[in-house]
């Protein structure tokens, strides 16, 4: 047994070395620009990485069984335009409208899953036909116009207010750490996590093994969905409003996000502690390159090398164990 | 005294373009072990996959404890206690070994919400020590060798507590003490009540484990008899529908041949310690070992599968570096691999393509397009040479029974002219029709001038084709035998000689 490499080891590894990239970024943009290290700054680098964070988990999840959600920008957006719709033109109490956009997403993930499991459509196909679905229905269902959430009072606060009274420290980080700390148990400690990872690493042998692949994937896009319509609650508060446009992209950064973090594509791999660091990193490297006033558009060019350059460095550090 | 477990009356199963059972009838009783033997393609897989509710059967009945019951799902047959250990391995390689045992179970070692592994790790290790093993039930799965792997799969069968336990060819990879520890543990079974149908192409094992054997010939049904009143030359004859023919081994090797393959001081991360051999032109060399000898990594760092830490390799009589399967193709080497669904075959492709693939550079024409006639034309040839059983040779390979998948692979290293061939475990889950063939055409390759390396863990095979052999043991070259000295007791000796 001696020969055998210790696996746990190897995991421990891999998130060292993305952490390790996420302080080492840090460092370098601090010592650029001192102003970049303050407290307010950090703040809004972790404030501006709570939807994307969130994203990211869905993902994450999809990923791990093998398959691939392109949706879940346009879904974050549909969340907020139907909680939007249930106070403005239902007329609903505001808590009421907060669970029609989450049962919305949570719906909408189902509808993924669905497509996958029984229609066999690949995970690509049937999460991009769902994305620009969205797309569409966001534009329809608002009329192309941003819906307010300016009649409740205190909206806004769900997102920036702050529980603790600690500047800075806006309730969406702490929503957003909660939900964070439930996907990790959901993932790592009970059977949603446990199959998901099985039906990743091996369909056929977990379907061999007695285990309802296709209603545990139709979950998983489902609990997808759920995080997706978290993301809403607070994208649509920070703004005390629901944009139809916005969305598409995001799906973009919330991969990147789960695949820099060490989920494989593939399927069987990855975790949300990964996950968080790689929305991280993305979040800091944006706020940093602002920073130092690069342009947006070479901002795009940059995380685009970080992308190939963290999975590479993952590849290269698999072969060498 | 002994009930009627299971009784499968008149099955019938059609795939496209096969028929693959007809008219077949099948019963276990309880407190027997019931042996399904008959050549590759003849349908014993699908049978048992019938009776697990993985197939859908066309026609017939099935009876378990004498109450017709249809079983449509694996989650069924789980229910009333059959559980099949497959032909192909069937684990989740990103999960633990203990996490792999109880997949699908946890509801039972849960605490509230939560899955608790510490549970399950000591179930695990329970059941380990039953079958006499050493494996770790945190490590990864696809850390462990295939035998392993193989071992665990058995654990998992067993942690089920079955009534009924199916059995497809689970010894196909494992050494013979490991089958000795496995067969302690299905006589426990057997004294017990339980019912086991056990599907092996190793006849001498059958005649040690089973009380009645049933023979399958091309989706028929043949015969049902006690095991004691059969030879194994009946069973065969039973099997083929005919007799076949047992050749001598025979001494290709010319005194004096040159070496086309020295190896000298080859030493790895993993499980290959100093290893130093050499290989004769038209020599057919035996490799014998327990499993994690290290015969396989030997194999896979001359293929240049795996990093080398140190060692030289001579292709005739030249030093070579070969740092890549690639490079070791070039150098005319090849390797067939003992675990064909992770490194042998492109499943989801034709036969047809998949016995040329590795050697795709002989099928393009000069603008570089592909020479479809020229695949078909060798595809053809090799399915005819090697008996390969499949409606045709565009069927994709995933359809294929597993012997006939693992000569398909046999069929495309025989493709690629090489000169220096290993073999590793080349007859696993092969007939003993096939398996003579196969044995031919080794001599045959062997009398043209090629050198071959043949890892086996099936000593009669070795005793039957090689002259001379190499035994390992944890990665050490510990002894090499020529001629009378290659005897079971030797190749025991060393293969356990720290
Ligand atoms: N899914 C499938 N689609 C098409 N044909 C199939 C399929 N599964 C099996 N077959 C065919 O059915 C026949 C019986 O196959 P089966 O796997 O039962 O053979 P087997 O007796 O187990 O052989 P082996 O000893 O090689 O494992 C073979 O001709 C095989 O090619
Ligand atoms: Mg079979």
């Amino acid at each position: 047994m001696k020969n055998v490499v210790d696996p746990t080891k190897k995991v421990d590894l891999q998130k060292f070395v993305v952490f390790g990239v996420a302080v080492l970024l840090f460092g370098f943009f601090a010592i650029l620009r001192p102003a970049y290290a303050s407290y307010s700054n950090i703040m809004t680098i972790v404030l501006s990485t709570c939807v994307n964070g969130l994203l990211a988990i869905g993902v994450t999840f999809v990923i791990i069984t093998g398959g691939i959600d392109l949706s879940v920008g346009p879904l974050m957006t549909f969340t907020g335009i139907m909680s939007g719709t249930a106070l403005t033109v239902w007329g609903l109490p505001i808590w009421l409208c907060i669970l029609i956009g989450i049962l919305s997403g949570i719906f909408i993930g189902m509808c993924s899953g669905l497509l996958v499991t029984k229609l066999k459509l690949p995970p690509f196909i049937a999460t991009m036909a769902m994305m620009m679905v969205l797309k569409g229905l966001n534009l329809v269902i608002s009329g192309v116009k941003p819906i307010y959430f300016t009649s409740v009072k205190g909206y806004q606060k769900i997102a920036l207010g702050s529980a603790f009274g600690i500047p800075g420290f806006y309730n969406a980080i702490l929503i957003f750490v909660a939900f964070a700390i439930v996907g990790h148990i959901i993932l790592s400690k009970t059977l949603l996590g446990r199959y998901a990872y099985a039906i990743g690493s091996n369909t056929q042998a977990a379907r061999l093994s007695g285990i309802r692949v296709d209603t545990w994937i139709i979950v998983v896009y489902a609990t997808s969905g759920f995080f997706c319509s978290i993301a809403g609650l607070i994208m649509s508060s920070r703004l005390n409003s629901a944009q139809p446009q916005l969305g598409p992209g995001y799906e973009l950064e919330a991969i990147a996000a789960a695949v820099i973090g060490g989920t494989s594509l593939a399927g069987g791999v990855g975790t949300i502690v990964g996950t968080l660091i790689g929305a991280f990193i993305m979040s800091e490297l944006q706020n940093g390159l602002r920073t130092l006033a690069v342009s947006p558009e070479w901002q795009f060019v940059v995380i685009g090398m970080v992308l190939i350059l963290s999975v590479a460095v993952d590849q290269l550090r698999r072969k060498n164990v | 005294m002994a009930r009627e477990l299971i009784n499968m009356v008149h099955i019938e199963k059609e795939y496209p373009g096969v028929k693959a059972l007809k008219d077949v009838s099948f019963q276990l009783l309880s407190g027997e072990v019931h042996a399904l033997v008959g050549e590759n393609g003849a349908g014993k897989s699908t049978l048992v996959k019938i009776l697990v509710g993985e197939e859908k059967l066309d026609a017939g009945q099935i009876f378990v404890n004498g109450v017709e019951t249809p079983i449509t799902s694996i989650r069924e047959s789980q229910k009333l206690g059959i559980i099949m250990i497959h032909q192909e391995l069937n684990l989740m390689n990103h999960l633990t070994v203990a996490q792999n045992i109880f997949i699908g179970r946890e509801h039972q070692y849960k605490r509230g919400l939560f899955l608790d592994d510490e549970e399950l790790n000591r179930e695990s290790k329970k059941i380990f020590d039953q079958l006499n093993l050493n494996i770790d039930p945190t490590v990864k799965v696809g850390d462990l060798t295939v035998a392993k792997q193989q071992m665990v799969e058995i654990a998992k069968a067993l942690s089920y507590d079955p009534e009924v336990l199916i059995m497809d060819e689970p010894t196909a990879s494992l050494t013979d003490s490991e089958i000795e520890d496995l067969f302690n543990v299905i006589r426990v079974l057997r004294k017990e009540g339980k019912g086991i149908i056990h599907i092996s192409h190793r006849l001498d094992e059958l005649q040690q484990i089973s009380d009645r054997i049933t023979v399958l010939r091309d989706g028929n049904y043949i015969d049902t008899r006690k095991t004691s009143e059969f030879t194994i030359d009946e069973i065969i004859k039973m099997m083929v529908g005919r007799s076949i023919y047992v050749e001598k081994p025979e001494n290709n090797v010319l005194p004096g041949a040159p070496l086309s393959l020295e190896v000298k001081g080859l030493t790895c991360e993993k499980l290959v310690k100093d290893v130093s051999f050499n290989l004769q032109k038209g020599e057919i060399l035996g490799f014998s070992g327990l499993v994690g000898a290290g015969r396989t990594e030997t194999a896979r760092a001359i293929f240049g599968a795996d990093k080398l830490k140190s060692g030289q390799i001579f292709v005739h009589g030249k030093e070579v570096k070969i740092t890549s399967p690639h490079a070791a193709i070039k150098q005319g080497i090849a390797y067939l691999s003992e675990d064909r669904k992770r490194y042998g075959l492109s499943l989801g492709m034709r036969v047809s393509i998949n016995i040329a693939l590795a050697n795709m550079a002989h099928f393009i024409n000069p603008i570089g397009f592909i020479k479809n006639h020229m695949i078909n034309k060798n595809a053809k040839e090799k399915v005819e040479s090697l008996n390969i059983k499949t409606p045709s040779i565009n069927q994709l390979v995933r359809f294929l029974s597993g012997g006939n998948q693992q000569k398909v692979v046999l069929g495309k290293w025989l493709t690629r002219d090489s000169s220096i061939l290993i073999f590793d475990e080349p007859t696993r889950g092969i007939d003993v029709g096939a398996k003579s063939e196969i044995y031919k055409l080794l001599n045959e390759l062997a009398a043209q001038g090629k050198s071959i390396i043949m890892i086996s863990s099936e000593l009669p095979e070795i005793l039957r084709l090689c002259n001379r052999v190499i035994v390992m043991c944890e990665g050490r070259v510990t002894g090499e035998l020529k001629g009378d000295e290659i005897t079971q007791e030797a190749v025991i000796r060393y293969a356990t000689q720290r």
